[in-house]
């Protein structure tokens, strides 16, 4: 078999007219050009597998950066006050006090998961633990936001198995507990699902590791897994026609995890760093090698050497360009001291690890990597790496927004009867999207760790950080794309809005923002007007809310044909808590507890669970939003907490009152008496708006007797509204949920219409 | 006071094992698998995980790993040692209990809060619990479902060596509803749940008192504390 030989720099020199397949690995002309212009040559054809992978959509943020800056402008002092690494970085991290910070990000795998669910979905998983370890911390927790097809349609147990199966494999089998999540069924993600993945870690302020390559003569390290032919985006073009064909081709374009290696890399990572043996150090996630070495070299000294002979490999055949490009997983990058090179690699053999030292760090201002003894790649890095191309894409705005939003859902026909809304209440209750969600949730540990203070079905996960003080964080992401499609900028600010109330319920004190932006395409001008409006409102609410977005990450192209999904800005909400001790838990565990609705109940149903389960209709308005009053339920929630006055806090979102009183009975079979009357006297409305409205600011909660007359007093020196609604009683099998004068269902019965859904489609 | 806790290449509770061991009121000290010292513990914990990524089959290449020499020594000797979901595999890998694990019958990972009776509260982990104490422990796996032939299968019954049983749901699948076992001696005790993560109130198990209240799991410690002591 012949040898692939690589294209040469000289040789680049030498051919400028050469022919090459710019097209077909993504690069538009003018973008081809530019790089020709840049290097006064033509690109290697190395060169141009770099820049074509590091210039796609999904590492430049070239349709978003112009967005994207608004993050980082619309910030005050107190929002950087706890802020120590801001966007731009692997994750960002946020100080968390005594010592402690934290570090989050939320991160998308969406077609991956399409095309092969459980590898997508596992290393989905896998990459978004490495960007968190690569910042100095240990990983401590995970959760994953999905989007499926309709429940009913034939290919969506494919898809669910598969990446239940995947984040459930990789995620339990590398001991991170995961706590939360959501999932979510709707026709609009049937053939372009979303699965996002969250990861936050823990680390001393010391131990906070940036990525760059500093100290010219220290050494570049690769260790982790061997590199393979998985995951190469365009390489099946490279490697074909063009080039020698008797290398490897049409590799697969999903990569393969390892959760074994990725256990042992953190390990062997947190052993690195304790003994102060690592520089600076980055993962390998999209773009491989040519990332992680661009990127280094842009953030540090400038200059990198690379021999890229010493990369170990899976497979020996393959070409410098597909090394270059491979996304094979659980690799890491690091820069190592000469004089800690010995340390370094003892350490690395402890855990049985592979590692190659690829070349060192220069001041010459260039990325210059040999391959056979000859140079095939000559740049600048930062031309990869930070100098992309920036566009502003054309936006327009949809045309059919107007006729959707005067389609409101007030038109539809409403229950008046008991019977006729007791079977609405348990319709919704057993909706995909409401029903019970153990099927897939008890596949996941949440134990391991032994810090885990609250998990799903709460309304956010909580891990303690410090043992001794009992420090810890809270943790909850939302997006409700059925309001972004209705209004990108009001959907995005209440998916914000819900995540901030949902930490705020368990007596945490919101601290930062993560986001993950799912949208179709961004060559469309609606779906860029979507995106511009949507990144506005989340900046607008950020500012309001005086809490920063730390980073996250941009999907576009979630679209089939030219059907582009819903909206969906998954936003994730880090909270403090001084001692996990204190924490709230949304379900109800006892009888006898005053129950107390918080916030006032307008008729808000557009949009609602209620309009899409009975009535299959969406359009309207989503529902007002005041952030202030989400301010006031949230400091009066944790001063309450504070108090001790609360024996459980429940927000309100979809479904409404109803579907917040059914999981609070569900969870544990304690029953209640309610009564609306109250509800209905005071905010003027009908019994459909009381139960299933989706008012904002608004929770449950429940106090015991002998603490009443303290938290009225609380509510009404803070000036919030608060009805008391009903009371907690009875447990087991005499436990019903009777609301006085509409209905009364059995607690079992709640349960087995709402564990019932989900068995039944994939068990 | 010295107990060992040997962290193998993905083992991922031992971190915990190490707590409930302190929370008990013992000393835990950190052992790695690639080496042949013991560093004089009292009792040893092989904690749960996915050792070698269950590749081959779960517990079979930890279970040839180098300390695994001594801890077999040691358990013939007498002295304690547990063994949790994948120490479990390990200690069936090594021979010193019988049967083995498979992959459970419904094919899926679970995680749950598991009801178990003490079928035998004579071993050195189990002295502390009333005979046929009911207990909640969490249990997580993929490959829980324990076999063994019908001689065996009957040994194990007629001499009391099952030392725990699932009640109410069996979660994997596991021939005669076996949780745990014990060799004939009562030292060394296998089982898949993991009382590690049952030692701490706020966050164990859910109980009918509160949720994430229940401690049943520090016994299992306190047993072998109990038992080296006397």
């Amino acid at each position: 078999m012949s040898r692939h030989v690589a294209d040469t720099v000289a040789n680049a020199a030498a051919t400028p007219e050469k022919e090459q397949p710019f097209a077909a690995l993504g690069l538009k002309p003018d973008e081809y050009a530019r790089i020709r212009e840049i290097l006064g040559r033509r690109p290697t054809s190395g060169e141009l597998a770099m820049y074509s992978v590091m210039w796609s959509e999904h590492c430049s943020y070239k349709s978003s950066k112009i967005y994207l800056r608004q993050f980082g402008q619309k910030v005050t002092d107190k929002m950087r006050e706890r802020l120590m690494v801001g966007m731009g970085e692997n994750a960002g991290v946020v100080d968390i006090g005594e010592g402690w910070a934290v570090t989050f990000k939320v991160e998308s795998h969406n077609h991956p998961s399409y095309i092969e669910p459980f590898q997508g979905a596992a290393t989905g998983v896998g990459g978004i633990v490495r960007d968190i370890i690569s910042m100095g911390a240990r990983p401590v927790a995970v959760m994953d936001q999905l989007r499926f097809g309709a429940i009913d349609h034939p290919d969506t147990a494919r898809v669910v198995h598969g990446v239940v199966g995947g984040i459930s494999f990789y995620g339990n089998c590398l001991g991170l507990p995961n706590i939360g999540g959501e999932t979510v069924f709707d026709a609009v993600y049937q053939g372009n699902p979303l699965v996002n993945a969250l990861a936050v870690g823990v680390l001393r302020h010391e131990d906070l590791h940036l990525a760059n390559a500093s100290g010219v003569g220290n050494k570049v390290v690769l260790f982790g897994a061997r590199t393979g032919g998985d995951g190469i985006g365009g390489a099946s073009i490279l490697a074909s026609d063009s080039f020698d064909s008797t290398g490897p081709t049409k590799r697969p374009a999903v990569q393969v995890g390892d959760p074994f290696a990725e256990k042992v890399l953190i390990e062997c990572c947190l052993e690195l760093y304790a003994g102060g043996l690592v520089e600076g150090i980055q993962d390998l996630g999209a773009a491989g090698i040519s990332c992680a070495t661009s990127e280094l070299a842009s953030n540090g000294d400038g200059g990198m050497f690379v021999e890229l002979d010493n990369v170990l490999l899976r497979d020996p055949t393959l070409t410098a360009e597909e090394i270059l490009m491979s996304e094979s997983q659980e690799r890491m990058m690091a820069v190592v001291k000469p004089e800690k090179l010995e340390a370094f690699l003892a350490v690395v053999a402890k855990w049985d690890v592979e590692t190659s030292v690829l070349g060192e760090v220069t001041d010459t201002g260039r990325l210059i990597i040999h391959h056979g003894g000859e140079e095939i790649v000559n740049v600048d890095p930062r031309t990869v790496a930070i100098d992309g191309p920036v566009y502003e894409r054309p936006v327009a705005y949809p045309a059919w927004i107007d006729a959707l939003q005067a389609n409101s859902a007030s038109a539809l026909p409403r229950a008046t009867e008991g019977d006729e809304l007791r079977e609405q209440f348990l319709a919704l209750v057993a909706s995909p999207n409401l029903a019970d969600t153990s099927y897939i949730t008890d596949q996941y540990d949440y134990y391991v760790g032994g810090n885990t203070a609250l998990a799903f079905p709460d309304d956010a996960g909580m891990i303690r950080v410090d043992e001794e003080s009992g420090l810890g964080f809270a943790i909850a992401t939302d997006a409700n794309g059925r309001y972004c499609q209705l209004d990108p900028y009001e959907g995005a600010r209440l998916a914000l809005a819900e995540a901030f109330r949902n930490v705020s319920m368990t007596g945490a004190v919101p601290a930062a923002v993560t986001d993950c932006l799912n949208f179709g395409s961004p060559e469309n001008p609606e779906v860029m007007w979507q995106f511009m409006r949507s990144v506005e409102g989340l900046g607008d609410a950020c500012m309001e809310l005086e809490i920063p977005v730390t980073g996250g990450n941009v999907s576009f192209y979630n679209q089939t044909g030219d059907q582009p999904i819903h909206p969906t800005p998954v936003v994730g909400v880090l909270g403090i808590i001084d001692d996990v001790e204190r924490r709230v838990p949304s379900a109800w565990q006892d009888e006898g507890n005053n129950i107390y609705l918080l916030g006032v109940t307008r008729t808000e149903l557009d949009g609602s669970a209620w309009a899409g389960t009975i009535h299959g209709h969406l359009g309207g308005r989503p529902p007002q939003l005041s952030l202030n009053d989400e301010k006031a339920l949230a400091h009066l929630v944790q001063g309450a907490a504070l108090e001790g006055l609360l024996m459980s806090a429940h927000d309100l979102s979809e479904g409404g009152l109803a579907q917040a009183l059914a999981e609070s009975v569900a969870r544990f079979g304690i029953g209640a008496r309610v009564w609306l009357n109250d509800i209905i006297e005071r905010d003027g409305m009908d019994l459909t708006s009381a139960l299933f409205s989706e008012s904002t600011a608004r929770a449950i909660v429940t106090v015991p007797r002998e603490d009443d007359v303290k938290f009225v007093g609380l509510c009404e020196a803070r000036g919030y509204p608060v009805l008391r609604i009903g009371v907690t009683d009875g447990r087991d099998y005499e436990a019903t949920l009777h609301v006085q004068d509409v209905f009364t269902v059995p607690v079992a019965e709640i349960r087995e219409r709402s564990n019932a859904t989900l068995p039944h489609y994939f068990a | 006071m010295r107990v060992g806790v040997i962290t193998f290449p993905g083992s991922l509770d031992d971190r915990d094992a190490q707590r409930a061991i302190r929370l008990a009121g013992a000393e835990p000290v950190a052992l790695w698998h690639g080496e042949h010292d013991l560093k004089k513990v009292d009792a040893i914990v092989l904690p749960g995980g996915f050792s070698y990524g269950d590749y081959l089959r779960c517990g079979a290449i930890a279970s040839h790993s180098p300390i695994m020499a001594e801890v077999v020594d040691a358990a013939n000797k007498g002295m304690p040692v547990l063994g949790i979901c994948n120490g479990f595999q390990m200690l069936v890998e090594a021979h010193l209990l019988p049967g083995g694990l498979i992959r459970n019958d419904h094919g899926r990972f679970v995680r749950r809060d598991q009801m178990i009776r003490v079928e035998n509260n004579r071993t050195d982990w189990t002295n502390k619990f009333d005979e046929s104490e009911e207990i909640v422990i969490p249990l997580k796996n993929g490959e829980g479902g324990y076999i063994a032939d019908k001689a065996t299968l009957d040994r194990l019954e007629g001499d009391g060596l099952v030392t725990f049983r699932y009640l109410g749901v069996n979660p994997n699948g596991s021939l005669n509803d076996i949780a745990g076992i014990s060799n004939e001696r009562g030292n060394v005790v296998g089982l898949m749940p993991h009382p590690e993560h049952a030692v701490e109130r706020g966050f164990g198990p859910n109980t009918a008192d509160a949720m994430r209240s229940g401690i049943d799991g520090l016994r299992i410690f306190t047993s072998m504390i109990a038992k080296v002591l006397a």
